[in-house]
């Protein structure tokens, strides 16, 4: 599918281009094929780039001299002379112990939705949710495919410390807190899982366009992975895509 | 080694940020005046990335191990070599166990301790910046020691250029047309080029909000990349201006977008201040 896009100056060194507003996969794909295209044009400069729901934008490492002249040559780099390859993503299973003391407002959360909370459970682990972009915080995926069944607005009130790996519903996104931090997302369960860590290389295992899963585990489960992630024998490994 | 006798108000270990993992959520960080401090690294003859010491409101005190020399930039805080006055935008000779002391600022906000070669503290995903929870801390710890690689102490400078002081002194700051700005009304984009806009008590690395709010109705819109001196305007009418330590996507309207030199003059700002935006050619 071919869109319309937006070129813009951001400032003295960033183009900004932007696709229709929506949370669309075949947005995202066309994001991330477009992402290759200019990551191969500028291979030997230093640039950074970064994508989000419906936009690019591509950070330069010096100021450019004439920014309408770059994004001229943006703009000849046609979208519709991809290649459309498959862009392969990985999926990657996400263990998570739902309730009691790891998904404190499961009970409350259930009750809301007039679920039970093995529905609730079931849902949320039943389909495959696409990470649009990191962004926000350190390590935050930003998660497309909540199912509507679970869709709750946030607290009015949020909680001024929520645990690391906390799993949480808010409005029409599920997500997990890279770090303790304050939030206002109903917590219904917790990954041993370390969505950022400064001390590897990439700090992050995901990419924009992987997807993940996610496996409820017991609390004896829970406190295995944990012990094996601080001794250093527990590496997540992705799942090959269907 | 640099040994840290006070810590002074918030004074963190910064360098020219972490380039290359806002794909993965990592704010750039990196000395928030980026003139003042590039400016101390030129007149060493350091590499524009060197790390340096950047100061906030209160400066600290602090000894030197081996035979250096540094430069003092950015605001003024009254800088002591062993209780003797030092000149700000000067190369200073100093000797083992020598004594810099920092008082108030009298004039902008942080202040740059740059050394011969830069502070030499851990590289983590490619940059010297202090940012939780990317490094331990946020900001440097009493008794602590910050390594340097000593030199013969000399005050050769490498440059001539003069400070240039509208850094501190000028609160005009040019922008361009955000993303969002096409957005606005007429009447908002008046309001918003004209009024004078003081810094609130929300004003830190991460980003500094300003006073009066600006009569909105326009909605969030999709998380969209944000950058250091974007300005968002929030559904209550809040003008947030963001900084070097800010998230790296946004969900409310980009109505500005600060110049480079719009967001170190911003950075010598602190609650009270006025400034204005005026929209870039």
């Amino acid at each position: 599918m071919e869109y319309k896009l937006k070129f813009s100056c951001y400032n003295e060194r960033s183009i900004l281009i932007e696709w229709p507003s929506l949370i669309d996969t075949n947005i995202l794909k066309s994001i991330l094929n477009f992402k290759k295209i200019i990551q191969s044009h500028y291979v030997k400069q230093s640039v950074e780039i970064i994508n989000a729901f419906n936009s690019i934008l591509i950070i330069y490492d010096y100021t450019i001299d004439n920014i309408n002249d770059e994004i001229l040559r943006l703009k000849s780099l046609k979208i519709n002379e991809i290649d459309i390859e498959d862009l392969k993503p990985n999926l990657w299973e996400i263990p998570v112990c739902y309730g009691n003391d790891f998904g404190v407002d499961l009970d409350d959360f259930s009750s809301k939705k007039d679920l039970s909370k093995r529905e609730v459970i079931d849902l949320h682990s039943k389909v495959n949710y696409t990470i649009y972009f990191i962004g926000f915080l350190p390590g935050f995926l930003y998660l497309g495919g909540l199912d509507k069944k679970l869709n709750l607005d946030r607290k009015s009130t949020p909680n001024l410390y929520v645990e690391k790996g906390s799993v949480g519903i808010g409005g029409n996104q599920t997500g997990i807190y890279p770090q303790d931090s304050p939030g206002g997302w109903h917590i219904i369960g917790k990954t041993p899982i370390e969505l950022f860590n400064p001390k590897t290389n990439p700090p992050s295992i995901f990419s924009s366009g992987d997807l993940i899963r996610f496996k409820p585990i017991s609390k004896s489960e829970y406190l295995e992975i944990e012990h094996q992630i601080d001794v250093g024998r527990f590496v997540l490994k992705p799942t090959l895509n269907a | 080694m640099l040994r840290v006798l006070k810590t002074g108000f918030y004074s963190t270990i910064q360098d020219s940020g972490r380039f290359g993992y806002r794909k993965y959520g990592v704010p750039v960080s990196g000395a928030i005046d980026s003139y003042s401090s590039r400016f101390a690294n030129a007149l060493l003859g350091n590499d524009k990335n060197a790390a340096l010491v950047e100061m906030t409101i209160i400066g600290g005190i602090f000894e030197f191990l081996e035979p250096t020399s540094i430069v003092v930039s950015g605001a003024f805080m009254a800088p002591k070599l062993n209780d003797v006055a030092i000149k700000s935008n000067k190369v200073v000779a100093v000797q083992a166990n020598d004594i810099l002391s920092f008082g108030k600022t009298e004039n902008g906000i942080r202040a740059y301790l740059a050394i011969r070669g830069g502070f030499k503290t851990d590289v983590i995903l490619g940059s010297r910046s202090q940012y939780k929870p990317v490094s331990t801390h946020n900001v440097i710890q009493k008794d602590e020691c910050i390594p340097y690689k000593p030199e013969l102490s000399d005050s050769k400078s490498f440059s001539r250029v003069k400070y240039d002081k509208s850094v501190i002194d000028c609160n005009i700051l040019e922008s361009y047309q955000g993303p969002e700005f096409y957005m606005l009304n007429k009447y908002q984009k008046q309001t918003l080029l004209s009024t004078d806009y003081m810094v609130s008590n929300l004003n830190n690395r991460m980003a500094f909000q300003l006073e009066p709010s600006l009569e909105n109705n326009l909605l969030p819109i999709l998380s969209a990349p944000v950058l250091p001196g974007t300005v968002q305007l929030t559904p209550k009418g809040n003008l947030i201006v963001l900084m070097r330590d800010c998230q790296t996507t946004g969900g409310y309207p980009r109505v500005l977008q600060l110049t480079e030199k719009a967001i170190n003059k911003l950075a010598q700002k602190t609650s009270g201040n006025t400034i204005n935006f005026r929209l870039k050619e």
